[in-house]
């Protein structure tokens, strides 16, 4: 990716800006209705999360077929395809915790604070906390694995 | 008749709020997330941006593999803000009505420069701890609920759906022993 279209950021902007008005207008913004959810006293999250997984899921299947690369990037359309390993299942456990015990996830964090809730800053610094941690404590490891690999 | 029918009574007792609210958001949601993919072919995660934008202030190589995406993962955060500040300045505020939107009875309104702002009252330890623990979690998981929950599920991953399965189970069963231990809200 050497020469972005024009377009390319303003496009970006857009979606998020539907994408976290979405967010603000499903209530998911609100830590109060997804711990709701969570404590089976309103089922409506589902709703927003696979509603959303199925718009999204029509335009990855119909895109590829349509045409050949995006217009603003000539990247191929293709699907999220991530490969499993055991770091899905303790990341999306660790996750699940820290979800659990806030009510708050990354999305709905920033479009929290679009609303007015500046006490999501707490939750917005513990993010970038965690996410610091779990890099550092990784790159040092890939940075020892491959030092050990060169010196075989 | 005087008592509502069985199903509508048990309708309202799982979606106190309907579901509306709920589908028209998550279309949105998906709809932005479709404008994004048509025209770059890119299925946006929204947790990336966390180890992107740290790539900015630590030269450690599990940021800079993000260096070409931090820009644009900057714009989207910025735009998911605003989005919500346009909600909050139009249907929170009263301006924009709609039948599907309700004040409800969870956190604090208030007011400033005529839009109508709301804040949490979920308590300031369990949104820092928590925090620290989705930090964590979505960054070794590769994804949260939009990476994983949106793109992966729309794209039929079967990491994605392990993925979702695992943060949807834990995380209820986090929330069902907080709320047991007398922690509200």
């Amino acid at each position: 990716m050497t020469e972005r279209h024009p377009l390319f950021k303003p496009l970006v902007f857009v979606g998020g800006l539907v994408f976290g008005f979405g967010l603000g207008f499903s209530h998911m913004a609100r830590p109060e209705v997804v711990l709701n959810f969570l404590q089976f006293d309103d089922l409506g999250l589902p709703f927003v999360m696979f509603g959303a997984a199925i718009v999204s899921g029509i335009a990855f299947a119909l895109m590829p077929r349509i045409r050949d690369a995006a217009p603003l990037t000539g990247n191929p359309y293709e699907r999220r395809l991530k490969p499993f390993d055991r770091n899905v299942l303790v990341g999306g456990a660790v996750f699940g915790v820290g979800w659990g015990l806030s009510g708050i996830c990354p999305g709905a964090a920033y479009a929290s604070l679009g609303t007015g809730n500046v006490t999501i800053l707490w939750a917005l610094a513990g993010m970038f906390l965690g996410a610091y941690v779990q890099g550092y404590w990784r790159s040092q490891s890939t940075d020892t694995e491959a030092a050990f690999a060169g010196a075989d | 008749m005087v008592a509502d029918p069985v199903p509508l009574q048990l309708a309202s007792e799982l979606f106190p709020n309907g579901i509306s609210r709920y589908a028209v958001g998550g279309l949105l949601v998906g709809l932005g997330t479709v404008l994004i993919y048509i025209g770059t072919g890119i299925p946006a995660g929204a947790s990336t941006f966390l180890e992107s934008t740290l790539s900015y202030v630590s030269s450690q190589s599990r940021f800079q593999q993000y260096v070409a995406s931090r820009d644009w993962r900057l714009v989207f955060t910025a735009g998911i803000i605003l989005g919500a500040f346009v909600f909050a300045a139009t249907v929170q505020s009263g301006v924009v009505s709609s039948s599907l939107y309700q004040a409800g009875s969870t956190g604090q309104l208030y007011e400033v420069a005529g839009v109508t702002l709301w804040t949490t009252d979920v308590q300031p330890w369990r949104l820092f701890f928590g925090g620290i623990l989705v930090g964590i979690g979505t960054r070794i998981g590769k994804g949260c609920t939009s990476g994983h929950g949106v793109c992966g599920v729309g794209s039929a991953s079967k990491t994605s759906l392990a993925g979702v399965a695992t943060f949807l189970t834990v995380a209820i069963g986090t929330a069902q022993v907080v709320a047991a231990l007398g922690v509200s809200p």
